[in-house]
């Protein structure tokens, strides 16, 4: 909502400069969003005419202008605005002037005195473009300062209104409020009925009463439709970002501005039968004043006459139906639709317009009458004609309520945390022009018929607040009763687990969760993913159900920017259609973690060959967050990765994630270079850890047999050592797996495996015969299950 | 005895001369050896009557001691030497940089959410989270926002196709709700429930996209319910976390009368810093209120038993704030040489 400060001071005029005003409307609510002068700063700038205008002799753009500005004699001017002419008022810097900082002196031009400057409205700040002079009216005075003559002592306001703030949308609605604010005395326009000078009407039906209660609608006939806007109506309709059109269009803009009331002035001639607000039947089309068609839905409010659809109630009027430069007389509406009945019907076009706009937010209902008669009074002071009485129709019982609300003053202390008195309170429901009796401690209040946010206790609470002030309640250090908050040792919280993953020299990045449709197919197989109605872009249309790919797409671009070394990691929720999805039914939103790591596995430096990170760099990455739990990891196909390369985790008997290197087709496909390995596991997983529990110490010292053991290629190292394990007694405290070879001394197709057994007795030391038969006993099981031979 | 004396500065001589160990045995070996110059001489005692024996055994001794003193010293200097020589032949150029793995680092935005997170703990906030998924009941209903509320229209929302009253949440406000719901249940058994503090920090998704604008972004709520809270108080607590997550007492804070749904009254926040470069500007940096009596209700809490405050802050806005970052974008693209500035 943009405003002239002039036009507001002429309603209201508290003792404030105009940033003082703008900083009570800010504090208020009603968010000063720019603030800014009509016109640069500028003095002894005046009204002037071009008496005469001849070619400069020693320049060819240029004019010797003999100019009246009011000064007692002729000033002789030169100038090279290409509209200099002989006759035309413009605007004239007399000597000493200063605009914006510089300074006019009398000075020659190619040899021609000049005394002053002729000026444009890019050079007086008051347009942003501007081609040659200022050409003011052919009335206007004289010698005038021009400050005073365009009342250019002005400042614009643009408000950034919240929507339950539908009565400050219009001059006397932000005056109320600013009068209600500082105490200082409103006036209001005058309604003053308008007599009625002939009996012509047209009935008015409301067929649809609860979305329309009230509709006034006049007939006035004989009048001036090309009538020329008064200056003064454009310049205010210009200072509140509206463009004046034609007198009888500007006087219904105007009076919206002005009282908040929407209008609609119909071409009388156009008009047949009775006039009806009803809702649509089937099929029914509108051909509205932009030029666009529609069909509206059926719960899309009309006007319409006894043979057509003529508008869009409270969104826009109708092409056909409309007034025209040619327009005798006309039929004036002025209505109340029902916010419900409005709110997003225009948005359903793809349009908004400020009567919409103002509708769906809640206009005065008892304003209808009001606004008619002022519309009225200006139409024949601007355009002549001759007025019918004032026809109105309403459902007064479906108008909207305005329930008496009861106000507790116990309650008032309990929500602001301040105690004000009965009276203080009472002060500002008065400012506030709302209707209060007091009952005891109680007050009553029923709100007024443009406030459509005073409904609860609650809002009454919040205008004492505004009206005290939110910066006079006191900032109090919490209070609250103390006790500490349960946080279970065998439980981790995520910023743990992602300092881990720092840790190691992972970086953390966030990606959209929303991703390239074939990113769904490549990494999870996903040919059903769960897409976004309304996607910003194809490249994000669809949800993510895994991480990966937001990850590669961090690998490409820092491949890009020349890092060719990435390790990232992200935390995030991933998305899947699930009939038993949880939270909310039918999807399934874990939050996982994935780690992708490609390039060397060491930042390059000194002694070391670089090689790049391969699966186990990432398993034992994954191991360690896992620690002290410990998962089994199975070969597995999954889409994104090399089939001979991948695992699933596995933790507890369930499947928790993945692991491996990317499959070589992505790597080609992305043009990743070298195949990065990635995991992802559900976050759930790392945040369970366990509490530790204490083993004794032996004292006696421990006995370490090596055991290397030739399998089959095929035999899996944790296949074999699970086994050892399995049949391992009490004394064998661990098992390592600590070297593999395959080649010389080794059959084809066989592979070495060797471990470490540590034995160790809490009571005593143990005895080589006690040691050697744990060895016979693995050693036998080996031979036994899987064709293991002692290493020779 | 002259001759004594000669032997043992010869011995001196002879030692000092001895390069390293094998040579200092062999000059001990002259002296101390089974026909070494002392050794001799002690042989020849027998010849001398007892008097003049014991005299000259006396002498003989004396001279023996201090040649062994001698060539202990030697011995000594001499290891001393060979260590010295070692260690100045191992050292380092310790210069070089050290060898193994880097660093890695958070999120600048999380590392913010851990901070506002920290902050919130050390009174006795807990921490919440939601889906982002959400039902229309959560996301605007039960937050006071009715189909067809003009505030709806605040919010470009992302629908699903085939879903039915869902959406991606617009805001972390529906967190409200579900903690509500869930403290609710958890003390149902009892007389007075006690206290209600969380955060919830999230991802939340709006139809929006430019350099101040992501379709996908962060938010924190807050909440406190209980039976004595106050926007005083919310005043406190919101002045409070901000002065500390800024780290500036003299950090301006002011409050002024906005509109959510979902709380009344309602307030937006804005702060000034008093240096930097945006020293004296007012900065809008959150959304807050007291908990509309419906939302309590929705939330199956009584509004005349129990008040409480809620908040809403965007954590992006407050790591490009703390940090001089100027381009949201830039959080979301994973360039590592941006996000490595943040470790």
């Amino acid at each position: 909502m943009q405003f002239s400060e002039l036009w507001l001071r002429s309603f209201v005029s508290p003792d404030l400069d105009s940033d003082a005003l703008g900083h009570l409307l800010t504090m208020a609510g009603l968010e000063v969003e720019e603030q800014d002068g009509v016109a640069a700063v500028f003095s002894k700038v005046v009204v002037a005419q071009i008496v005469e205008a001849e070619k400069h002799p020693n320049a060819d753009k240029l004019r010797v202008c003999k100019v009246d500005a009011g000064q007692g004699e002729l000033l002789q001017i030169v100038c090279g605005a290409p509209n200099a002419a002989a006759g035309i008022r413009i605007p004239c810097a007399l000597v000493g002037a200063d605009l914006a900082g510089f300074g006019i002196k009398a000075a020659k031009l190619r040899g021609i005195e000049s005394f002053g400057m002729l000026c444009s409205a890019k050079e007086l700040g008051i347009s942003e473009e501007s081609s040659g002079l200022l050409v003011l009216p052919e009335d206007a005075p004289v010698g005038t300062d021009l400050r005073e003559y365009l009342a250019l002592n002005d400042t614009l306001f643009t408000i950034k209104l919240t929507p339950n703030r539908a009565d400050c949308l219009s001059l006397t609605g932000i005056a109320r409020e600013v009068a209600a604010l500082t105490g200082s005395p409103l006036s209001f326009p005058a309604c003053d009925p308008v007599a009625a000078t002939h009996d012509a009407t047209r009935a008015i039906v409301l067929d649809a009463p609860e979305a329309c209660p009230r509709y006034c609608g006049r007939i006035i006939r004989g009048v001036n439709a090309k009538a020329p806007t008064p200056e003064w109506m454009k310049q205010r309709l210009a200072r509140s970002g509206i463009r004046a059109i034609s007198a009888l269009v500007d006087v219904t803009n105007y009076v919206m501005l002005e009282l908040g009331q929407p209008l609609h002035a119909f071409d009388e001639a156009k008009l047949s039968g009775a006039i009806h607000v009803r809702f649509p039947v089937e099929g029914e089309q509108v051909v509205l004043l932009n030029g666009q068609t529609v069909t509206p839905a059926a719960d899309t409010l009309l006007i319409a006459d006894e043979s057509r659809a003529l508008a869009l109630a409270g969104v826009m009027g109708g092409e056909d139906s409309g007034i025209t430069l040619d327009t005798t007389d006309l039929f004036l509406e002025s209505a109340f639709f029902a916010p419900d009945a409005i709110a997003g019907r225009a948005r359903a076009h793809g349009f908004s317009s400020d009567a919409s706009y103002r509708f769906e937010r809640g206009v005065d209902f008892a304003l209808a009458g009001k606004a008619i008669e002022r519309a009225t009074r200006l139409i024949l002071d601007i355009c002549g004609g001759q007025p019918g009485p004032v026809m109105e129709s309403v459902a007064q019982s479906k108008l909207p309520a305005r329930a008496p609300i009861r106000l507790r003053a116990a309650r008032v202390r309990r929500v602001l945390g301040i105690a004000l008195s009965a009276d203080a309170v009472a002060e500002m429901f008065v400012r506030l022009n709302l209707d209060v009796v007091r009952e005891g401690e109680d007050f009553v209040v029923t709100p007024p018929s443009y406030r459509f946010d005073l409904e609860i206790e609650e809002d009454l609470i919040e205008e004492i607040a505004r009206l005290h002030g939110y910066d006079n309640i006191p900032v109090l250090a919490p209070r609250g009763p103390i006790s500490m908050l349960p946080r279970p040792e065998a439980r981790r919280d995520a910023m743990f687990v992602r300092r881990l993953v720092a840790g190691r020299e992972f970086q953390e990045v966030i990606n959209f969760a929303f991703v390239e449709e074939a990113w769904e197919r490549d990494f999870a197989g996903n040919t059903d993913p769960v897409r976004l109605a309304n996607p910003i872009a194809s490249q994000m249309s669809v949800m993510r159900s895994t991480l990966i790919g937001g990850l590669v797409a961090n690998l490409v671009t820092n491949r890009k920017r020349q890092t060719s070394r990435v390790r990232v990691f992200e935390i995030g929720r991933c998305f899947t259609r699930s009939p038993s999805g949880q939270p909310v039914e039918g999807f399934h939103q874990p939050i996982r973690l994935a780690v992708l790591a490609g390039g060397l596995a060491r930042p390059e430096q000194w002694g070391e060959t670089g090689r790049n990170v391969d699966f186990f760099d990432l398993k034992a990455d994954l191991e360690a967050l896992l620690f002290p739990r410990v998962a089994e990891f199975e070969r597995a196909v999954h889409p994104a990765l090399h089939p001979g390369r991948s695992a699933r985790v596995v933790l507890d008997g369930k499947v928790v994630g993945f692991i491996g290197e990317l499959h070589p087709v992505w790597v080609q496909r992305y043009e990743l270079g070298t195949a990065p390995v990635v995991f992802e596991i559900e976050l759930d997983i790392l945040l369970e850890s366990v509490t530790p529990a204490y083993r004794e110490v032996s004292r006696f010292p421990a006995v370490t047999r090596d055991l290397a053991l030739v399998v089959d290629q095929e035999v899996a190292a944790a296949q074999l050592l699970k086994g050892l394990q399995s049949v391992a007694p009490a004394i064998v405290q661990r098992i390592e797996l600590f070297d593999q070879y395959q080649g010389k001394g080794i059959e084809q197709n066989r592979k070495s495996l060797a471990f470490r057994v540590v034995m160790q007795e809490t009571q005593k030391t143990l005895e080589d015969a006690e040691v050697d038969a744990v060895m016979t006993a693995l050693t036998r099981h080996a031979e036994e299950s899987l064709g293991a031979k002692l290493r020779a | 005895m002259d001759q004594l004396d000669q032997l043992v500065a010869q011995a001196e001589t002879d030692f000092s001369a001895a390069a390293d160990g094998a040579a200092l045995e062999m000059a001990k070996a002259r002296y101390l050896g089974k026909a070494g110059s002392l050794t001799e001489l002690l042989k020849g005692l027998g010849k001398l009557d007892p008097e003049a024996r014991k005299s000259a055994g006396a002498e003989i001794n004396r001279a023996k001691a201090a040649i062994e003193a001698l060539l202990s010293a030697r011995r000594d200097a001499l290891q001393r030497a060979a260590l010295e020589a070692q260690l100045a032949a191992e050292a380092l150029d310790v210069t070089l940089p050290g060898r193994g793995a880097g660093v890695g680092g958070l999120h600048p935005v999380v590392r913010t959410l851990e901070r506002v997170e920290q902050l919130f703990r050390s009174i006795g906030f807990d921490v919440a989270e939601g889906p982002e998924i959400e039902t229309d009941f959560y996301n605007f209903t039960a937050l006071n926002t009715p189909a067809n509320h003009p505030a709806r229209s605040m919010h470009d929302t992302f629908y699903l196709e085939n879903g039915e009253g869902v959406m991606l949440r617009t805001h972390t406000s529906p967190v409200q709700i579900r903690a509500m719901q869930a403290h609710v249940e958890a003390y149902k058994d009892r007389d007075t429930m006690p206290e209600l503090r969380v955060i919830a920090p999230g991802r939340v998704y709006r139809v929006d996209s430019d350099a101040t604008h992501s379709p996908m972004f962060h938010q924190v709520e807050g909440l406190w319910v209980g039976e004595s809270v106050s926007f005083a108080d919310l005043k406190g607590v919101v002045a409070d976390f901000l002065r500390s997550f800024f780290e500036s007492d003299d950090l301006q804070v002011r409050f002024r009368p906005s509109f959510f749904p979902f709380t009344e009254p309602s307030a937006e926040i804005d702060v000034a810093f008093m240096s930097g470069a945006l020293k004296g500007r007012w900065l809008e940096i959150a959304g807050c209120g007291m908990v509309h009596p419906n939302v309590l209700r929705f939330g199956g809490i009584d509004p005349e038993r129990y008040t409480g405050f809620a908040f809403g802050m965007g954590p992006d806005r407050l790591t490009m704030l703390r940090y001089g970052v100027n381009d949201l974008r830039l959080f979301f693209e994973g360039d590592l040489r941006f996000l490595g500035q943040f470790r």
